[in-house]
């Protein structure tokens, strides 16, 4: 296959992996996207095997196996994953592209023949500012995401860890990081290929730890973004087209979901880097509402209200998903509808682990996409809603946002729930929530407490309609 | 007409793609439904494993130096991770996607 041939193709390929983001601009073009992108794929691969095929039998086998291995654990999991885990297969993910990354710059590195960027020990210095690039950014990617995974999936604690000194390693760091990535730029020499990875490798893991759970949307976005990076990286020492596009596409689609995060949490992206936040659970204001009684509510009070509302609006949070209770509560808003009444679901940005991660678990209950409504187009009908049904968020309702300026979270962007007639808060306690910050709106009048594990107290107001 | 001649480093056509198609990724993706963002990381995380292809290039080398074995290693375990990528994050897409339904009517 000529070379101006490939080219071509892996520009389709590329083409296609664009409109496979383009399609997720609406639900229903979302599926041609999806397969827009396996076809680019597939295009991609095959004129890699064509115009480069693999050079002996013992090469092909690798190839197949390999395939054979990778691809059925892909499948398995693809199929086996509950929705709720959507967050740390991600973030496993993304350690898989960072990881791949850095095998792929070694692979060139060991064998730059295959790749036209030199000989063994004699590459060109421009391919050894990409590669180490490459390698950097994948090697930080791997560990940040393995950090994020355990988090995510609570094998660790998702209390942020804070080193003494912890700045000042992390510029050592960095700085040897540039230097020895001049050192191979330079010299060539192996020793300098490792350090530079060993150094990324730990500062993956220095970054994340810092980060409490309540800033993992943004993390996690932000290792999205940086596994592009550094597939673009490795695309400009292969001089792909293909992988210096997607590189390019996946980099600032990661990039853009951080800043939405960001946004909606009202904080900065490099407070966010920077970490320790949502560590201290008695943090500033938490003493003020301790001796003021909440309201309790049974499930058949519950019931009994939203039967005779004519507008309910629920409002999910990464409670509802750790219950499972997305079920349950699609029952529930079936049975309401039943009795005439409208219901409405909203959605923070920041509600769950990760982007989109709510209309996810609700999508997978069966709830029609077109009654989800995102923050801002619901905000405004909260106040002409008889109930707002919380399940299992806190601190995306939390009025301290725009009330309490010593608040931590004040200018928070939130869902004014408490402008709706009566407001039910599931929860399994009266604690405060994930920022670690107390909620005034639990001590409100007009507040009911539903106390207990979000599906049962679900089921139950079920059972009492 | 020498100045005609002159060839353009390799490099910089690789830059002008990349900058171009950070642009067009900036565009698209703010276009992107929030409902959707959950299958959008997950779908470009499938196609960011199109770095299969250095893989492919590194498990296929020809066994002409001492470095060569190692680059198959390398390209071998690549490999795997990016198809689990492929595999794994176009499926877990698609059977996301499958699930966001419309109100029957």
């Amino acid at each position: 296959m000529s070379a101006n041939l490939s080219a071509l193709l892996y520009l389709v390929a590329g083409v296609l992996f664009i409109l496979s983001l383009r399609g997720l601009s609406s639900p229903a073009s979302s599926r041609q996207g999806n397969m827009f992108g396996m076809i680019g794929m597939a295009i991609a691969v095959g004129t890699t095997l064509a115009s480069h095929p693999p050079a002996d039998g013992v090469a092909w086998l690798l190839v197949i196996l390999a395939v054979a291995i990778g691809g059925g654990i892909g499948a398995v999991i693809a199929r086996r994953v509950p929705m709720t885990s959507m967050p740390e297969l991600v973030a496993a993910f993304h350690s898989l592209v960072g990881m791949a990354a850095v095998l792929v710059a070694a692979g060139a590195f060991y064998a730059p023949e295959a790749f036209d960027i030199g000989t063994p020990g004699n590459i060109h210095p421009q391919s050894l500012v990409e590669m180490s690039l490459g390698v950097a950014i994948g090697a930080l990617t791997f560990t940040g995401s393995v950090i994020a995974f355990l988090k995510l999936s609570a094998r660790m604690s998702g209390a942020p860890i804070i080193l003494p000194f912890r700045h000042a390693i992390n510029i050592v760091l960095a700085l040897a990081l540039v230097f020895f990535i001049v050192g191979l730029v330079m010299s060539g020499s192996a020793l300098d290929f490792w350090l530079i990875t060993i150094i990324a490798l730990a500062l993956g893991v220095l970054m994340i730890i810092p980060i409490g759970g309540a800033d993992m949307p943004v993390v996690i976005s932000m290792l999205n973004s940086y596994s592009g990076w550094a597939a673009a990286g490795i695309g400009f020492t292969l001089g792909n087209s293909a992988l210096i596009i997607t590189g390019a596409l996946v980099g600032s689609s990661g990039a853009i979901l951080s800043y939405i995060m960001c946004h909606a949490m009202n904080r900065s992206f490099i407070s966010v880097i920077l970490g320790g936040f949502g560590g201290e659970t008695a943090a500033a204001g938490g003493g003020s509402g301790e001796q003021k009684p909440a309201k309790l509510g049974s499930a058949d009070d519950a019931a009994f209200i939203m039967k005779n509302a004519s507008k309910v609006i629920i409002v999910p949070g990464y409670g509802m998903a750790v219950a499972q209770a997305q079920h349950a509560l699609r029952e529930m808003a079936d049975l309401l509808k039943k009795e005439g009444v409208e219901v409405k679901y909203a959605i923070h940005p920041v509600a769950g682990r990760m982007p989109g991660h709510m209309n996810v678990l609700l999508a997978e209950a069966n709830v029609p996409y077109d009654e989800v409504f995102e923050l801002e187009d619901i905000n405004s009908e909260f106040a002409q809603a008889d109930i707002a049904f919380v399940i299992g968020a806190n601190d995306v309702t939390n009025p301290a946002a725009e009330e309490d300026k010593t608040s931590p979270i004040y200018g928070m962007p939130v869902l004014q729930v408490w402008k709706a007639g009566t407001v039910m808060f599931i929860k399994r306690s009266l604690a405060s929530g994930y920022a670690g910050i107390d909620n005034p709106l639990f001590y409100r009048d007009n507040t009911m407490m539903l106390l207990g594990d979000a599906k049962k107290v679900t089921e139950n107001i079920v059972k009492a309609m | 007409m020498e100045h005609l001649a002159q060839a353009v480093d390799p490099f910089v056509f690789r830059l002008s793609i990349f900058v171009l198609a950070v642009f067009v990724g900036y565009f698209v993706v703010w276009s992107v439904t929030p409902a959707l963002h959950t299958p959008l990381m997950s779908v470009t995380n499938a196609i960011s494993s199109v770095i299969v292809v250095g893989a492919l290039l590194a498990v296929g080398v020809g066994m002409v130096s001492s470095g060569s074995g190692w680059a198959r290693g390398f390209g071998f375990v690549a490999l795997i991770f990016a198809c689990v990528n492929i595999f794994g994050g176009f499926l877990v897409t698609q059977r996301m996607l499958a699930m966001y339904k419309k109100k029957a009517k």
